[in-house]
């Protein structure tokens, strides 16, 4: 992907996208709007920014990545099997017995830095990770993807205060900024705005993206290198349900699996 | 003798920083309290104090585990079980993360603080969860055993301290203390106590009033409550022939459950607790002793009325 063209990585996108619904079809359980939302967002830090290598998912200089929106798992598995953490045929077993492919990340996972599922915890997680980095003057860098209803949370905060008073520079939010959480709209269930000057307040760069853009998210994630002081957010501006137009800005596919007929005309849309 | 337990943390884990260089502690504002200030002046880019945000410390706990490192952290046991439950449980329990949780001022001898800072009920709380090893020092020669073991050994830890200075049940001498292996530190005949934390020396002092009437009292210390020593209940019950809990804890989830469910499983016998059945109040920690029921009196009175149970 080194070389990638815009061509190909919307090609990438509308893979990841298919393997999302496939993925969350074959237990007909899981969490589509969040994942297609999120798609790009892990395809920039995947596939162009990140340092790790599916050969060694422990090793030690790696680039870390929290899925602290726990429940997205079909893209952050769909991503790990294209990178070759494991075999994409594994992706069948999600969320069924016996498999490893848990409902919400968990470290058993190769690839999968920090188990999740409870909103509210990866921040702090990356927050150790980052300073632990330091203390070994290790240059990898920890990122965390966080939800925009998942900021309700007071542990974010918490996080984001800790952050910036121990100015860890090497320590990167993302907001999947897509506006809808589990039962309606943002602006509805809980009003998070003005977001960012919430985290300007608690002390950190604030970059806003285009969420479906790679390019653009690849220049405001990468606008941390000279902030070393100072931890950066990016507020990706997102769509949930991205792809697929009966999904899009949806509140009904944030956690329902599409039914074989919403699957079929879903593939569709993203083959065509 | 009289020894603080959260002076010897402090103090063991300072003597550990030197010796083991992955260690981190990580604060919550009550850093003089829990003695890890110790740890702070000598070792402070090795030391994180995230204010009173108990949440973002077990979170962050399982961050450095995650990378390696070995962080200790430390605040008061109501506020670092209950107040970061979720962080302990999906975090460090369900990742099986190499945190050690060291917290002070457990149960109702904290004294005048009152009830909101009286843990009696963390260890109900955090033995819930499984895989998590959960060790109550009777003395300060046994918290500074605990405290090495739990930093010697791979997976998370509860280790439980008092606020105030207790009475020295040990030697010193003695060389084998080991996580998840009681030990027998009165040998008797008549009725068996099984005492953890402070209730180690108050069930002593039972004994000894008990002996003068005539009843000869086995103290069974259970430092370590997750694993639990199944072995060393049983042996003591079918000896004994009763047994008496006395925990300075809740009723329910603490030392009495856990005997008592291997007890029932492997070998039924008949069972009396010494153990608090209410939230505490300000006071005095001697006096609260007393008023909730777990003075050496009460245990002495447990043990007699075990003895009028006992089978054959």
């Amino acid at each position: 992907m080194t070389e990638a063209t815009p061509e190909r990585v919307d090609e990438l996108a509308r893979h990841l996208r298919r393997q999302v619904l496939k993925t969350i079809s074959g237990s007909s359980s899981g969490h589509p709007g969040g994942s297609l939302s999120a798609t790009e967002i892990l395809i920039a830090l995947y596939f162009r920014i990140m340092s790790h290598d599916p050969e060694n998912p422990k090793w030690q200089d790696r680039d870390r990545f929290i899925l602290s929106k726990g429940h997205c798992t079909p893209i952050l598995y769909s991503v790990l099997s294209e990178c070759g953490y494991f075999p994409s045929e594994e992706l069948s077993t999600f969320r069924t017995i016996n498999s490893r492919l848990q409902g919400h990340a968990h470290t058993m996972v190769p690839g999968v830095d920090a188990s999740t599922g409870s909103l509210g915890q990866g921040l702090s997680i990356g927050l150790g990770m980052a300073l632990a980095g330091r203390l070994e003057n290790k240059d990898y860098k920890t990122y965390v993807l966080l939800g925009d209803g998942e900021c309700d949370e007071g542990q974010i905060w918490e996080a984001a205060m800790a952050a910036s008073h121990y100015k860890v520079g090497n320590l990167i939010a993302i907001i999947d900024r897509n506006r809808i959480q589990n039962d309606r709209f943002t602006s509805e269930a809980m009003e998070i705005e003005p977001l960012a000057d919430k985290w300007l307040a608690f002390g950190w760069k604030v970059v806003q993206a285009d969420g479906h853009d790679v390019a653009d998210l690849c220049g405001a994630i990468g606008s941390s290198v000279p902030n070393r002081d100072m931890p950066l957010v990016v507020i990706a501006n997102t769509t949930k349900g991205k792809g697929v137009s009966f999904m899009e800005n949806n509140p009904d596919f944030h956690g329902r699996a599409p039914n074989r007929q919403e699957l079929a005309d879903a593939l569709a849309e993203l083959t065509a | 003798m009289l020894q603080s337990n959260r002076e010897t943390y402090g103090k063991t884990l300072l003597s550990l920083g030197e010796e083991q260089p992955d260690i981190v502690v990580l604060g919550g504002d009550l850093n003089k309290s829990t003695v890890v200030n110790l740890f702070a002046q000598r070792f402070p880019d090795r030391f994180f104090d995230f204010g009173p945000a108990e949440q973002n410390i077990v979170s962050a706990a399982v961050g450095f585990a995650s990378c390696g490192k070995i962080p200790f952290v430390s605040t008061f046991a109501a506020f670092g079980t209950g107040r970061a439950y979720d962080q302990l449980r999906v975090g460090v329990a369900q990742g099986g993360l190499n945190v050690k949780l060291v917290l002070t001022h457990a149960g109702i001898t904290v004294g005048e603080d009152g009830m909101s800072a009286q843990a009696i009920e963390d260890i109900a709380l955090i033995s819930a969860m499984p895989g998590f090893t959960v060790v109550v020092p009777a003395d300060s020669f046994e918290t500074e055993w605990a405290v090495r073991a739990a930093a010697l050994m791979d997976g998370p830890v509860y280790i439980r301290l008092s606020r105030g200075a207790t009475p020295v049940v040990h030697s010193g001498t003695e060389t084998a203390f080991q996580i998840g292996k009681a030990e027998v530190i009165r040998d008797g005949n008549d009725a068996t106590i099984i005492a953890c934390g402070v209730m180690v020396s108050i069930a002593q002092q039972a004994a000894n009033m008990l002996s003068a009437q005539g009843v000869d009292t086995r103290i069974v210390n259970m430092h370590t409550l997750a694993p639990i020593d199944s072995d060393a209940i049983i042996s003591a019950a079918r000896e004994t022939g009763v047994i008496i809990t006395a925990e300075e804890h809740f009723v329910r989830g603490g030392l009495n459950s856990i005997v008592s469910q291997e007890l029932s499983a492997r070998y039924p016998t008949p069972v009396e607790m010494v153990a608090l059945d209410s939230y505490g109040e300000s006071g005095k920690p001697d006096q609260l002793i007393e008023k909730y029921g777990l003075g050496a009196g009460k245990v002495v009175e447990a043990v007699q009325r075990g003895i009028g149970r006992k089978v054959g």
